[in-house]
């Protein structure tokens, strides 16, 4: 088991909240990944009726002002970092932090995995496209800048920056420790829980928030990824809800979600020293880069499954202890079979044994934000024996042969679970997470 | 107990030139870096000058294999490309990207990439050349553009790659393909604080033995149209064409200038550096420390007054360095221009050196090449390193009236009994970051 079990070493999760498109609370949206809920609909946050894909998971009906203690610190700012007051606060509440006095703010640190805010796109591209010079086929510059100038704002300028979820939980928490932001694309949040888990271990803060916020589905993210073919394209009505086809032959690219989870890690003699309940301990932690291709990952899934071996290592567990595998499952051909091969090599007999399942199948893509998600998953699932479905898998393909939980939740002992980020351009995170 | 790690290479790239010595030459000799804008016509703006990265172009530093991804790289990603490539080369670190013939000098899942980057701006005229084929007058979107005809057919004026050019985690990721840097990797994204904070987590993955050698540092380039105009907006730049406005730690100071650049270090393990016989060790990484401002009536936009939690950064990388401020003989600090800046990081030095603040030189690096953002932190490191290197400081610029505390500014380098440097960052959300470096 454990290569350390002393409680100053071992780093335990006491709060999670989340905001996502199945809601904004930790049981509501747990419950709607056992039930199998599909978050996604047509997208509302822009007219995307002629884009190649037209449909996303957005976060419905939230408002993040009832979580802060002054919104006027927080009136400028972008979805993201909407996303992750509301998620910070549930944590924190759910952590007993909410009224405990005895908090140092220098030994409360933030280690977050966000995403950029959106570009004021109502100003730029007007303005972009009415300085335009068609004859020389470029920007009329000094027009551009005589133009723009009066259309910007300092508050959308500065908020577009990925480290304002981070900068406005500070403000929000009093949070004086080690801070940062990391933007490994999709695995930025799981890298973020592992980097604050090692800060922890360290003795360099008492208490950790960790976790992400993200969204890319306004006209230009929905651009990048539709130019990359990495989305959906599923677009006739009846079929969105199930677009998201994680591991399924009939899969055919990934749908964007949006959102932010957040979790408070301390160590366990911090969590027991103040009487909180350890939910459950973040065990092991792994990071690697495919360093193979910018536009492809490795056919064998090798930085994949370094990442989990390391992780494994790091908590000193073995493949047998493994319950449950929190899938990075985006749903896109080559993810789907890839993460298979990785698992099978490093799981080897054992690996059709393991249930897999990709909740992206029903909340869509979180981006940055997905891999805190699913760690909540993780932790759920622990707590409760319990393990979400990957929906929408009728059709088998023989490239992913593993146990994937197909359409319906399913009740077993669960004590240790995997959980897996990919990012694009070959950053891999792996999470273990254990019963305290 | 934790391991030893050292720095081997430097790999600087900034207005002030390619590479270490280039860099070094031009700080020490006080030569600036800024001047009038050159990558367009800053006509419009009332900041004219920044301090641009010259005569570089990435496919000479990239292996022949490589030069086909150059097409997707955004120019933050070419500079940290770049100062990759000149760092192993400096380190004599032999990879598949400097040596791809020889046997490597480390194991693939041995070396780590911890680089920080900024948000990279998106090239404004191939945006516009695809936006401008949706062009509609009274369209759907905002003003003439139609949101209906992009989704149609408009996107497809731009290249399927398109996205993969701005994500700010390609600075690391291209690095860790051409060096086969197959271990811990991460990208920073905590503005001007990022640098910092990556060499300090690559020290953190070196001291707990997850890997031996770590690319580390950042880049950023926001000399383009998009990114001045935000800085401007935000109220940062300095207003004219005089490179001397920027003026850090001076009561005249009134803002910054944009530089693009920044760096990658070579850190190692003591021990598997003198096992592959490196070359030259630049200086030994003692400690570190990383924390956040808390400064509500700014929105966190400015430091506190008294810049408490920036000197707390610098106390913490004291302490793990186990040495009082008296041992510190040289600081390269934030030191923007930016009067609230200035001020708070001023009264943070005054705090931790008391009186011999005056005594210490304060070399404000930003005054040469200008803020490189999320590339500002690497460079001010490897300036320190090869500083401790050289037992020399460099002279330093454009303070003829100091704030309280200060020493006014040099023309010319001397040469100096060099123990210690602290390096320190703070930026734009309030991310603090120190560390602190000895003489081998």
């Amino acid at each position: 088991m454990s290569t350390s079990t002393k409680p100053e070493n071992r780093i335990v999760v006491t709060g999670m909240g989340w905001v996502t498109p199945l809601g904004h609370d930790l049981e509501t949206v747990w419950q709607a990944l056992l039930t199998g809920e599909s978050g996604i609909a047509p997208i509302s946050h822009f007219d995307a009726s002629t884009f190649p894909t037209t449909f996303a998971a957005e976060v419905k009906d939230y408002d993040w002002r009832p979580y802060v203690d002054d919104p006027a610190w927080h009136e400028s700012i972008g979805l993201n970092t909407a996303f992750a007051l509301g998620a910070a606060a549930q944590a924190w509440k759910m952590a007993g932090l909410d009224g405990f006095d005895r908090l140092d703010p220098h030994r409360l640190g933030i280690y977050l995995g966000s995403g950029e805010g959106t570009m004021d796109i109502d100003a730029y591209v007007p303005i972009d496209i009415d300085a335009w010079d068609s004859e020389a086929r470029a920007i009329d510059a000094p027009k551009w800048a005589t133009m723009i100038k009066p259309r910007l704002s300092v508050d959308r300028e500065v908020e577009q920056e990925s480290n304002m979820p981070l900068t406005h939980l500070a403000m929000e928490f009093d949070a004086r420790g080690p801070a940062y932001n990391c933007l490994t694309a999709c695995a930025a949040s799981t890298q973020a829980i592992g980097e604050a888990t090692e800060i922890l271990r360290r003795g360099d803060a008492d208490v950790m928030l960790s976790g992400g916020a993200h969204t890319m589905i306004h006209p230009f993210g929905v651009t990048g990824f539709n130019r990359l073919t990495a989305l959906s394209n599923r677009n006739p009505p009846e079929d969105i809800t199930t677009a998201s086809r994680p591991f399924s032959l009939d899969r055919d690219g990934f749908v964007m979600g949006e959102g932010g989870g957040i979790i408070v890690l301390e160590t366990l003699e911090h969590a027991q020293a103040r009487g909180a309940t350890p939910l459950v301990e973040v065990a092991g932690y792994g990071s690697t880069a495919d360093a193979y291709r910018i536009t492809d990952i490795h056919p064998e899934g090798r930085g994949a499954a370094a990442a989990m071996r390391d992780a494994l290592d790091d908590a000193g567990v073995t493949t047998d202890d493994i319950d449950y595998i929190s899938a990075h499952g985006t749903g896109t051909k080559e993810n789907d079979s890839i993460e298979t091969r990785a698992i099978k090599a490093l799981f080897r007999d054992r690996a059709k044994g393991v249930p897999v399942s990709s909740i992206k199948s029903m909340m869509g893509h979180l981006i940055a934000a997905a891999g805190v998600c699913e760690a909540i998953v993780c932790a759920l699932a622990i707590r409760d024996g319990k393990l979400p479905p990957t929906m929408n898998l009728h059709t088998p393909d023989p490239e992913c042969d593993l146990d994937y939980i197909p359409n319906t939740a399913r009740e077993t002992q669960v004590d240790v679970c995997l959980s897996n980020s990919f990012g694009f351009g070959g950053q891999n995170d792996t999470l273990v997470i254990r019963r305290v | 107990m934790s391991r030893q790690v050292v720095i081997t290479g430097l790999g600087p790239i900034s207005g002030a030139g390619l590479g270490i010595e280039a860099n070094w030459e031009a700080i020490r000799e006080g030569r600036s870096a800024i001047g009038p804008v050159e990558a367009f016509d800053a006509s419009g703006f009332d900041c004219r000058i920044a301090a641009e990265v010259k005569g570089f172009k990435v496919r000479d530093v990239v292996p022949k294999s490589y030069r086909k991804a150059t097409k997707v790289m955004a120019r933050d990603i070419e500079l940290a490309v770049a100062a990759a490539d000149y760092a192993a080369r400096d380190a004599g670190l032999k990879t598949p990207g400097t040596h791809p013939d020889a046997e490597p000098s480390y194991a693939s899942a041995r070396i780590g990439c911890h680089i920080g980057s900024g948000l990279i701006s998106a090239d404004i005229n191939e945006f516009t050349g695809a936006l401008i084929e949706a062009k509609v007058p009274g369209g759907t979107g905002p003003g003439d553009f139609d949101l209906h005809t992009w989704g149609r057919e408009g996107m497809n004026a731009l290249t399927p790659l398109w996205l993969l050019k701005y994500l700010p985690n390609m600075l690391a990721c291209h690095v860790s393909i051409i060096h086969a840097s197959h271990g811990p990797s991460n990208t920073i994204t905590c503005a001007e604080a990022s640098s910092g904070l990556s060499v300090g987590e690559s020290l953190r993955v070196i001291q707990r033995g997850k890997a031996d050698a770590c690319f580390c540092g950042g880049a950023e380039s926001k000399v383009n149209l998009t990114a001045f105009a935000g800085q401007e907006t935000i109220g940062r730049l300095v207003s004219g064409d005089d490179p001397a406005a920027v003026r850090p730690f001076d009561e005249q100071a009134t803002g910054m200038v944009i530089g693009e650049g920044g760096g990658i270090v070579i850190l190692e393990a003591l021990e598997t550096a003198q096992a592959r016989s490196a070359g030259k060790v630049y200086a030994r990484v003692l400690g570190f420390g990383a924390t956040q401002t808390v400064h509500r009536p700014s929105k966190n936009r400015t430091p506190d007054e008294g810049g408490t939690s920036i000197a707390a950064a610098i106390r913490a990388a004291l302490r793990e360095a186990g040495i009082e401020p008296d041992a510190i003989d040289l600081v390269v600090p934030y030191g923007s221009g930016l009067p609230d800046y200035d001020r708070a990081e001023a009264a943070a030095l005054r705090d931790v050196f008391g009186d011999r603040l005056a005594e210490v030189p304060v070399l404000n690096l930003k005054a040469r090449v200008g803020n490189c953002g999320a590339g500002a932190g690497a460079i001010d490191l490897v300036i320190a390193a090869k500083a401790l290197h050289e037992q020399t400081i460099p002279a330093i610029p454009n303070r003829d009236q100091p704030l309280p505390g200060f020493a006014p500014g040099t023309d010319a380098p001397r040469p100096a009994d060099l123990r210690h440097a602290l390096v320190y960052s703070t930026g734009l959300g309030g991310q603090n970051t120190a560390m602190v470096i000895g003489k081998v």
